[in-house]
């Protein structure tokens, strides 16, 4: 058999197995019965619009939140973590462990209720706000290391050739470090923002009034109340079209940066 | 900060580079071993040696990109080991070539030559570039302002680096081995670039494998070995007519 056919025909093969698979699981569903109660069309109607000017764009909101303020503070505990002062080596390092060590939920609920009593304060935004609060305290950590990699990865020839030129460390670290630092870490960085996307729907456990509340407990509150799992549905779906461009959009971001490689 | 004292030009009062008993550590291992070294106002040095002779290691001491482990080293009668020292400011006035040039890769052409000028020599914008300009123009390089470096062959890349340092207006030029990244066609360019150089009067250190450059552009060959200074002179009396079995022996493989 000539090598080209045979290629051909493990393919054909391969295509089979996964046509026969999809068809499988869709044949042996129950579409019957799960279509009244996941895919019920008056439910979801009714979802709409507030699933969208509520739900959506709370978590939209609570996300870029958690991520600017993750990365600000992610990015000041990996400089921290660089730091020759020893100290601030330490202070990062048992922050990083001790926070990625902890579930997300548990944070978010020692940041809105523990700590208000414990120091008697109001964090700004109400209880989502001091939720917030925990979820870029978690994120941080995450990002800290991340960046911390990207900064490490840029070669220190760069550094060599700044500081060779008079340029003091921090404009160093500004114009020449950190931008080659992100450009490295692009896609692990979009990892996170996709991760703190589904992550905002722990923030549930702060405790949400009507208008705080995003997709996921927007959701949880529909099926409650209709006794319908369609808003699930619905709001999953919603997850991906935010999800689906952003990755697209990054892996856009990445090809355009790479002529400066 | 101290207060500079410049030489005037033409005067050899102040060498732009004097180094006393100069040792270097890295951990165990001693690469340099108490170097006397010293290169006058638009003297041009190529430095010569094995790898491992400590050649590139000495070269970096002058601006510091290495931390003398004890000696002295002076710039232009500043010492720059002394804690005193404006640091950033002595660097301004010395340029440095390295063997893998070093372009800052998110950034054109032309940012790389103006970000340091307006960084640490804060210029305004429209000097920066002017002076870039005619610094690319000087290695004939100037439709390339636009481009970034990876679009550059490695020839151009290392030309760019010339602009670049020379950008600041620096007294001196430091270069680490410039053309031993470079595939072989693309080295003579640099070294015109570098003879132009000389020809104005520039005061260089060079380190270098090229022996052709080393003769016919250096003021002075010093031949390193084993973290010392075996020999120096003219070029041609250390290239042409070495005292010392170890010179000989190296210009024996190299030439």
């Amino acid at each position: 058999m000539k090598r080209s056919t045979r290629r051909r025909l493990t393919q054909g093969v391969l295509y089979a197995i996964f046509a026969a698979v999809i068809l499988f699981v869709l044949l042996s569903a129950d579409w019957g019965r799960i279509q009244p109660y996941f895919f019920n069309v008056d439910v979801a109607r009714a979802a709409f619009p507030e699933i969208l000017t509520i739900a959506a764009k709370n978590t939209i909101v609570y996300t870029a939140i958690a991520f600017v303020g993750g990365m600000l503070f992610g990015l000041l505990l990996a400089l921290m973590k660089l730091s020759p002062v020893l100290p601030y080596r330490w202070l990062a390092t048992g922050y990083i462990e001790l926070f990625r060590g902890l579930p997300a939920l548990l944070v978010i609920f020692g940041f809105a209720f523990a700590v208000p009593i414990a120091f008697q304060w109001q964090a700004p935004g109400g209880s989502v706000g001091a939720g917030l609060i925990g979820l870029i305290v978690v994120s941080a950590a995450y990002i800290a290391e991340t960046i911390r990699a990207g900064i490490e990865a840029v070669p220190k020839g760069q550094v060599e050739a700044a500081r060779s030129l008079g340029m003091g460390s921090t404009w160093t670290l500004v114009t020449v470090v950190l931008p080659q630092a992100f450009r490295i870490i692009t896609p692990p960085l979009t990892n996170e923002l996709v991760i703190l996307i589904k992550d905002t729907s722990l923030l549930f456990i702060a405790g949400m009034a009507i208008g705080d509340r995003e997709l996921t407990t927007f959701a949880r509150d529909s099926l409650t109340n209709s006794a319908n799992a369609t808003p699930l549905v619905v709001a999953a779906l919603l997850y991906l079209v935010i999800t689906l461009p952003l990755t697209q959009l990054v892996a856009k971001l990445e090809r355009h940066n790479k002529r400066g490689r | 900060m101290i207060p500079v004292a410049h030489a005037a030009p033409g005067t050899t009062a102040v060498p732009a580079i004097e180094i006393r008993a100069l040792c270097k550590n890295f951990g165990e291992n001693e690469v340099l071993k108490g170097i006397d070294f010293h290169v006058d106002q638009g003297e041009v040095v190529c430095v010569i040696g094995p790898s491992g002779s400590g050649k590139s290691t000495l070269l970096r001491c002058v601006n510091r990109l290495e931390e003398p482990t004890s000696g002295t080293v002076m710039v232009e009668g500043i010492d720059i080991t002394d804690r005193e020292t404006d640091l950033d400011d002595v660097r301004t006035r010395i340029g440095m070539v390295f063997q893998q040039f070093n372009l800052f890769p998110h950034l054109s052409v032309l940012k790389n030559l103006t970000l340091a000028q307006q960084r640490a020599k804060k210029r305004g914008r429209a000097e920066a570039v002017e002076v870039a300009r005619r610094n690319l123009a000087k290695v004939g390089l100037s439709e390339k302002a636009d481009a970034f470096p990876a679009q550059l062959s490695g020839g151009q890349q290392q030309r760019v680096a010339i602009a670049r340092a020379l950008s600041m207006d620096p007294d001196m030029m430091l270069f680490d081995e410039p053309t031993s990244a470079l595939d072989p066609e693309l080295v003579g360019d640099v070294l015109e670039v570098m003879k132009q150089l000389a020809r104005e009067g520039m005061t260089m250190m060079v380190v270098t494998h090229e022996m052709g450059f080393a003769r016919e552009v250096g003021d002075r060959v010093v031949f390193m070995d084993g973290g010392v200074v075996v020999e120096q002179g003219r070029p041609d009396d250390v290239l042409g007519d070495p005292q010392h079995e170890r010179t000989k022996l190296f210009l024996s493989k190299v030439l």
